[in-house]
């Protein structure tokens, strides 16, 4: 295993390309940005989702699986424009309407949310908490992190 | 897979000189999110549609306003025939709507965009009941999940699940990539529903049929399903609407067959049966759990609203809903009865007296956007009651209200009653 305070780091297929870094959130089921998060907060606001009242904005956000409605593109490219979105989106499945909200945002603002596309193993080896790193250009990207934060995790409390 | 070297995607010369900027900004700037779909799905090609429907006109904030502006700006125009899902706004009714005048005019400007770029204002989410509908086996490029759920299954025309954004990329570009539903091996179904055990005077009622589609959406999520043991005199096209739209809204379905009705079930059926699918049987309890769990009131209770007409009313649900009117039974007063239909059908419903008799008996008609979508109903509404599985599923979060799934006769007796009437004999 690496050494404490080396870097972990997993590469992943870029969806949408740029860069961003923030406080890792695990979401713990899907969540469809439309009817499930507030347009103007970016507040998780679908009563039935575990983490209701979370707020996305600033953070990585690892979706495993998607849901939701196809007007969650609309919601997204608003919340970018707005400055209320994820600093960056990992996800776990080719989810196109994730992926076309961020990628429109590009066209009308130039402002871009990177998107990756991580598979299973490499989801499950991300950090369940701490600032991690985004980087997607072009095809590729990668996802990096300090391993030396990990001690700050409950697990090993 | 993560891992896996991205899919690369064959462009013809013609793809290529539309993404170099040959045909225009607009239309490369469309091309770019057609090809980066095509990269998410992991399509090797882009094929040619036929038409487009787009649901891009329902205002959402100032991004989606910005991009179909910008789009215009460009020059872009659609490239193939192109109809519209329903707005933030009754342009027909001004005033119906309940709006700042900032964002109505929002609204307005997002609508008008869409007709610049070359689209027929339609408004409707059922544009399956327009004049001109796709061809079975055609390609197209639809948006809104119920309209994409009838052309694939009821029309069977082919569509993927696009949403905003793409469609109108898609219309602009006329190619989309070749994947999902757009491929014959992912229409094939997976999954059994053995409906033989639901009596035929059950699904003889409409709202039957969207309790039957929460029930298809929660057992197949995305997959494509066969629903068997259903008697083709009981089936019509509303029946299907009511099925598809519901099935889309509890689950992703954006394809289901029902044997010897839909086309590529009477093409290809018996052959899928006989190799064999995992079967599930649906029965009348299964409906009757399904009406349940879309209705948060109980019975007895008062009743503010009865809203019909999603999706969009047809005119054969007119002339059905003309005929429980006709002895003209007034509605309580404290009950509005809202009937969301398109300017198309309600033309048609008006020539036939249809919309009259709803009106002259107190009900309000709607067109161009749907009562669940944007504030119309007033503000004290607490109890509302609806044929309708798709309102029933998206009302009680999107407005903070109760609601109750019922047939077009316990709808209409509970609005002449002023309270919820349920006639539990209908669903047994």
């Amino acid at each position: 295993m690496s050494q404490a305070g080396a870097d972990g780091r997993v590469c992943a297929e870029t969806l949408c390309p740029g860069e961003g870094s923030g406080d890792i959130l695990w979401l713990d089921e899907p969540l469809s940005f439309w009817g499930g998060t507030e347009l103007g907060t970016g507040v998780i606001t679908d009563v039935h989702h575990p983490q209701h009242g979370v707020c996305l904005v600033g953070r990585i956000v690892v979706m495993r699986a998607s849901r939701g409605s196809s007007s969650s593109s609309s919601v997204l490219a608003e919340q970018i424009r707005a400055a209320v979105a994820p600093a960056a989106i990992l996800l776990g499945s080719r989810d196109a309407i994730v992926t076309l909200g961020a990628l429109a945002a590009a066209e009308i603002y130039g402002t871009r949310l990177p998107i990756l596309l991580l598979d299973e193993s490499d989801l499950a080896g991300l950090p369940r908490s701490g600032p991690v790193s985004v980087h997607a250009a072009g095809d590729r990207g990668s996802v990096c992190w300090s391993l030396a934060h990990r001690t700050a995790t409950p697990y090993s409390m | 897979m993560g891992k896996a070297a991205a899919v690369q995607v064959r462009l013809s010369a013609e793809d290529e000189a539309k993404l170099a900027g040959d045909r225009g900004p607009g239309v490369a700037m469309a091309m770019r999110l057609v090809v980066a779909l095509a990269r998410v799905s992991q399509a090797t090609e882009l094929i040619d549609i036929e038409s487009a429907h787009i649901d891009g006109c329902l205002y959402h904030g100032q991004a989606g306003l910005d991009f179909i502006q910008k789009l215009v700006a460009l020059g872009a125009k659609v490239a193939v025939p192109t109809t519209l899902n329903v707005g933030s706004l009754d342009l027909l009714h001004p005033g119906l709507v309940r709006m700042d005048r900032r964002e109505s005019a929002a609204a307005r400007a997002l609508m008008d965009a869409y007709v610049a770029i070359g689209a027929r204002p339609t408004w409707t989410c059922a544009p399956y009941q327009e004049a001109a509908r796709p061809q079975g086996g055609t390609d197209i490029a639809w948006a809104e999940s119920n309209a994409i759920v009838f052309a694939n299954s009821v029309l069977g025309a082919r569509t993927a699940r696009y949403g905003d954004f793409v469609d109108v990329c898609a219309a602009v570009t006329g190619r989309v990539p070749l994947a999902e539903l757009h491929l014959a091996q992912n229409r094939i179904p997976t999954l059994e529903l053995d409906c033989s055990g639901i009596p035929e005077r059950v699904l003889d009622n409409d709202a039957a049929w969207a309790a039957l589609g929460f029930v298809v959406g929660r057992e197949v999520g995305e997959q494509v399903a066969i629903l068997t043991g259903i008697g083709a005199e009981v089936v019509d096209e509303d029946r299907l609407k009511a099925l598809g739209a519901t099935a889309a809204s509890s689950g992703g379905v954006g394809l289901f067959h029902v044997a010897g009705v839909t086309p590529e079930a009477v093409q290809g059926g018996q052959a899928w049966l006989e190799a064999g699918l995992t079967r599930i049987e649906v029965t009348p309890e299964l409906l009757r759990a399904a009406r349940d769990e879309l209705t948060t009131a109980a019975v007895g209770d008062r009743l503010d609203v009865v809203a019909l007409g999603t999706p969009h009313f047809s005119l054969a649900e007119f002339a059905k809903l003309a005929e429980v009117l006709a002895d003209q039974v007034p509605f309580d007063p404290s009950c509005a009865v809202w009937i969301s239909t398109s300017r198309h059908v309600l033309a048609q419903a008006r020539e036939q007296g249809y919309a009259q008799q709803c009106e002259v008996l107190g009900a309000r008609l709607v067109v161009d956007t749907c009562t669940y979508l944007v504030p119309i109903l007033a503000d004290n509404v607490r109890t509302a009651m609806t044929t309708s599985g798709k309102w029933a599923w998206y009302a009680p979060a999107n407005m903070g209200i109760n609601v109750v799934l019922g047939t077009l006769a316990e709808c209409i007796a509970s609005a002449r009653a002023g309270r919820v009437i349920r006639d539990e004999s209908s669903w047994r």
